[in-house]
């Protein structure tokens, strides 16, 4: 099983992300910003980081570069695709998923472990875990404050594709507390949370992200 | 005004230059003169300028830092000394590790959020540039009052600056401090540590050898930021016509110095460089004359290829400008093709802007015109020494002469108040408002970060190796006695390397004080580096680097004597640290040391307008006895936790042991008032499992520590001496200052 992670000038968490896909038993596949390529891959991983710097919306550059047109395409293929942080930003900003991610509330950067509730288990990326099971894993982010239309919003209720909701205090704003959402087909997902830092109790809060990861490995198998 | 070039220097000497407005001092102008004997071109007065300034030739310190040469431990582990841009530690398993601390004191007072940013991103190319990546960051941090009104413009500027430029760079935060004090009002400390790691074999210095190799400039375009970040300069006595006065504080880019540094680990992996240097204070003047006096001597420069993102500008302003993210490297011409690849790769800005030369004079064009002409070594290392003079200031022997009379609690009531007004106390009080802009997470190695002791990561994922870094300082000790507060700061931090069961191995040091020209400043600045050189003697822990920062004063009010000490420690294995706190009952709790009244300097007098008195006399080989007794207790598994006492006392490590994990602790204490609020060095908390008393007992017997049972784990609450305070409602006091303060 071979998951690639997406590396663009300014990805941060691309090393992380690649150590949580061998941790669940599959093996990580670099992929280069700058090539249209995905190397033969099963699944991707969109990591965090600043893409190219974010000085203007976050991932409104990256849903141009090479690498993203394969994605795109793979995606509405029905390949899983996770994006984390800025990997979910990126998605929003290349249609793959709703709505956009904004500034938190409080209007400064938040690095906290975060208690979240898993509320659809049917995608590829959370067979792993129960229905409403909580999970702690970390948050740190600047823009992670999840916006979009009423009309989208109930359309994301009502069809379940809200994967991860906050418990406990608002960390940024979003609404209806979404950590995480995921296309129709539920292939694609994007979550604010990181859960490729939270592999283990020796780096992490937990162990609980690792279950992302597992879940993908589920999909490919069938 | 006409381009100056050395002929016109030659041909027309007289002409009166602005060396005065370059803060040169005129027998300083007199020396340029007798080196190069002529006039210096305006190019070469901007290049002496800014390298003999304070910050860049250390004129008023070097005196002073020879001890940390003179009193050197001799040690296998230093693999590379003072003098580099940062000292390398030999770690063990083929690693070293570079870790250094710098000051971005003065830009982060005029522009918080900038000059926060390039303080961060100015001490991580340091550590860039000897070859290691980088992997970690921490801030010791200072500022006037909490309540103070310039602190609340000051201090959130400061912090999104430090984790804007630090989270964009991927470095985790692991550690530093937040202290507050009147005298760091107008004169906030900004201090930025950075730690690397690389192979040995991937050592890089900063020279410039071999005859026809290249030098490359890469990175970001200059630009007219910066000038006059070290030296004051007056623009309108340069380019009449070009822009009009710049800012003097950097504006930082932190995605272009995270593409500068993924390219050039990719460059050093594949040995693609002689030598390298970055651009920080002084910027090409330094990086130019640093290299070419690190080789033979000699260079050839063209300005006027030099890539620039504003083209007014003069030569002189591009010799001085502190733009930021840019390296100088000096490249085998068989290996250019390779490394020019490399930065298309990364989309990064690379020109060729001269060669080495087998002369000794650094030569620099503009469009053909040579507008320097020096010897190399005169701008990077023969700046002027001055021996300052010194005296110690009246205040020391009155305020050492002062009795303390602070009351100190008693009654369960007054234990109750003390233990929450402590643990509300801004300098007290839990940080996650701070520490919660800055990612810790990323890189996934990070062991421990803020509220631990030190911070903390794994080095090598397979043998679990790791290091361990703490900086302290304790500003109102060195201000009692700068030689004793100094020697105690260090063997703070080395402790709070050992509670985790690391081992200290080596020390940098940040050295923040008032201006050097009054001479009782003076003097707590040589009584300081004394203290410290005396103290790494006895300890054994060679001093791998460090950084001076005078003139934080205003008027005639400089800060507290504020030398910050890093220490790096060794862990071979990050699984079996010593957790700061406990996450069970029934353990049973010792206090480790001896407490003595020492209540000067310390929080408790601080809270009650009182700061005179004497500080406590460092006994360093109790506290080596003390770090042998945590390493060895470490390696046994005899603890559960371990947490120093420091500011606050054993009063502040209880709230901070009971609230971490949400466990409870009751504690009865002799002589409870002093006990509680004392800060007598050398002392720690330790929490084990009943069954292990006997092997401590041993254990401190065996290193002569005196160890006392105060207690046991257990509850939701902290009682001490039958005062009962709920956890809930401590964590009301200690979490909610910040966010009243700055939320």
């Amino acid at each position: 099983m071979k998951v690639g992670v997406v590396t663009f000038p300014g990805t941060l968490d691309d090393r992380d992300a690649a150590r949580a896909v061998g941790a669940a038993g599959a093996s990580a596949i670099s992929l280069w910003h700058g090539d249209a390529d995905l190397k033969g891959v099963d699944a991707v991983v969109l990591p965090g980081g600043f893409s190219y710097g974010d000085y203007l919306r976050c991932g409104a550059i990256s849903r141009f570069a090479p690498v993203m047109e394969k994605i795109i395409d793979a995606a509405n293929g029905g390949m899983p695709v996770l994006g984390i942080c800025n990997g979910f930003q990126v998605l929003c900003e290349a249609h793959l998923l709703p709505g956009a991610l904004t500034r938190n509330h409080a209007l400064h950067f938040l690095c906290r472990d975060q208690k979240l509730t898993i509320e659809n288990t049917s995608t590829a990326w959370t067979s792993s875990f129960s229905q409403g099971q909580e999970i702690v894993i970390p948050l740190k982010n600047g823009e992670g404050s999840f916006q979009c239309d009423d009309q989208t919003l109930s359309a994301l209720e009502s069809e379940g594709r809200i994967v991860a909701r906050y418990l406990g205090e608002d960390p940024n704003g979003s609404r209806n507390l979404i950590a995480g959402i995921t296309n129709e087909r539920g292939n694609v997902v994007g979550l604010m949370p990181h859960p490729e830092h939270a592999i283990n109790v020796l780096t992490g809060p937990s162990a609980d992200g690792l279950g992302f990861f597992t879940s993908v490995l589920k999909a490919m198998v069938k | 005004m006409a381009l100056d070039t050395v002929a016109s220097a030659k041909s027309n000497p007289d002409i009166s230059q602005p060396f005065a407005e370059l803060g040169l001092k005129p027998d300083e102008y007199a020396r340029i003169k007798e080196i190069l004997g002529r006039r210096p071109t305006s190019s070469e007065l901007a290049m002496y300028s800014v390298m003999w300034s304070e910050h860049c030739s250390y004129k008023s310190s070097k005196v002073h830092l020879k001890q940390f040469g003179d009193k050197a431990v001799k040690t296998d582990a230093l693999l590379v000394g003072i003098g580099e841009n940062a000292g390398v530690v030999d770690v063990g398993q083929g690693y070293a590790v570079t870790f250094k601390i710098e000051s971005h004191n003065h830009p982060s007072f005029v522009e918080p959020y900038q000059g926060a940013a390039t303080g961060v991103g100015g001490i991580v190319r340091d550590i860039l540039t000897m070859g290691a990546r980088p992997i970690a960051v921490m801030d010791p941090l200072r500022f006037g009052p909490a309540d103070a009104p310039d602190t609340r413009r000051v201090l959130p500027g400061i912090i999104a600056g430090v984790g804007g430029y630090g989270n964009c760079l991927g470095l985790p935060n692991i550690g530093g401090e937040v202290v507050f004090d009147e005298t760091y009002l107008g004169n906030p400390l900004v201090n930025a540590l950075c730690i690397g790691v690389m192979k040995h074999s991937d050592i890089k210095l900063a020279k410039a050898a071999g005859a026809g190799n290249l030098v490359v400039l890469y990175g970001a375009k200059t630009g007219g930021d910066g000038i006059g970040g070290v030296s004051v300069l007056a623009s309108e006595t340069f380019e009449s016509t070009g822009p009009a006065k710049r800012p003097a504080v950097q504006v930082g880019d932190p995605f272009v110095e995270k593409v500068l540094i993924e390219c050039s680990l990719e460059i050093f992996a594949e040995d693609l460089v002689v030598g390298i240097q970055d651009l920080g204070g002084a910027g090409l003047s330094c990086a130019t004359s640093e290299l070419a006096s690190g080789g033979s001597g000699g260079m050839k420069v063209e300005l006027d290829r030099v890539p620039l993102r504003d083209a007014t500008l003069s030569p002189e302003e591009i010799l001085m400008s502190e733009s930021q993210e840019r390296m100088c490297a000096i490249v085998e011409p068989s290996k250019i093709n390779r490394f020019l690849e490399i930065c298309k790769k990364w989309d990064v800005t690379v020109t060729v802007i001269g060669e080495v030369t087998d002369g000794d004079r650094l030569e620099i064009t503009w469009h053909g015109d040579l507008i320097v002409d020096v010897p190399p070594r005169t701008v990077a290392h023969e700046g002027p020494v001055y021996n300052r003079p010194l005296a110690k200031p009246d205040y020391v022997d009155r305020v050492n002469a002062e009795v303390i009379t602070v009351k100190l609690p008693e009654s369960a009531e007054e234990i109750k108040a003390a233990v929450l007004k402590l643990a509300a106390a801004p300098n007290l009080a839990d940080k996650s408002w701070v520490t919660d802009q800055y990612d810790r997470y990323v890189q996934g190695n990070t062991i421990q970060s803020q509220p631990d002791d030190s911070g903390m990561v794994r080095i090598d994922e397979k043998t679990h190796l790791g290091v361990a870094v703490a900086t302290d300082a304790n500003a109102n000790w060195s201000y009692l006695n700068p030689y004793e507060g100094a020697k105690l700061a260090l063997a703070e931090a080395a402790r709070n390397i050992a509670t985790a069961g690391a081992k200290p191995l080596a020390v940098t040091n940040c050295l923040n004080f008032g201006s050097p020209e009054d001479p009782g400043v003076m003097w707590q600045f040589a009584e300081s580096v004394r203290g410290l050189a005396d103290g790494c003697l006895e300890m054994g822990l060679p001093v791998t680097g460090g950084n001076v920062s005078f003139y934080n004063q205003t008027g005639s009010v400089a800060i507290l004597p504020t030398p910050v000490i890093g220490v790096l420690g060794v862990i071979d294995d990050v699984r079996t640290r010593t957790p700061m706190s406990f996450d069970r009952a029934g353990l049973e709790l010792y206090l480790l040391g001896e407490t003595q009244n020492d209540i000067a300097g310390s929080e408790w007098a601080y809270l009650h307008g009182q700061r005179g008195g004497k500080a406590p006399i460092a006994d360093l080989k109790r506290e080596m006895r003390l770090i042998d007794l945590l390493v060895t207790g470490n390696k046994e598994k005899l603890f559960v936790a371990a947490h120093d006492l420091s500011q606050g006392g054993l009063s502040a490590t209880l709230t901070e042991m009971v609230l971490r994990h949400g466990i409870g602790a009751e504690v009865t204490l002799e002589n409870v008032g002093q006990t509680l609020i004392s800060e007598s060095p050398g002392r720690v908390v330790v929490a084990i499992d009943p069954a292990k008393s006997n092997a401590l007992k041993d254990l401190a017997a065996k290193e002569n520590i005196v160890m006392t049972k105060i207690g046991n784990t257990g509850g939701d609450s902290l009682i001490v001496n039958g005062a009962k305070i709920a956890l809930s409602e401590l964590r009301k006091a200690h979490t909610e200052t910040f966010p009243k303060l700055f939320g």
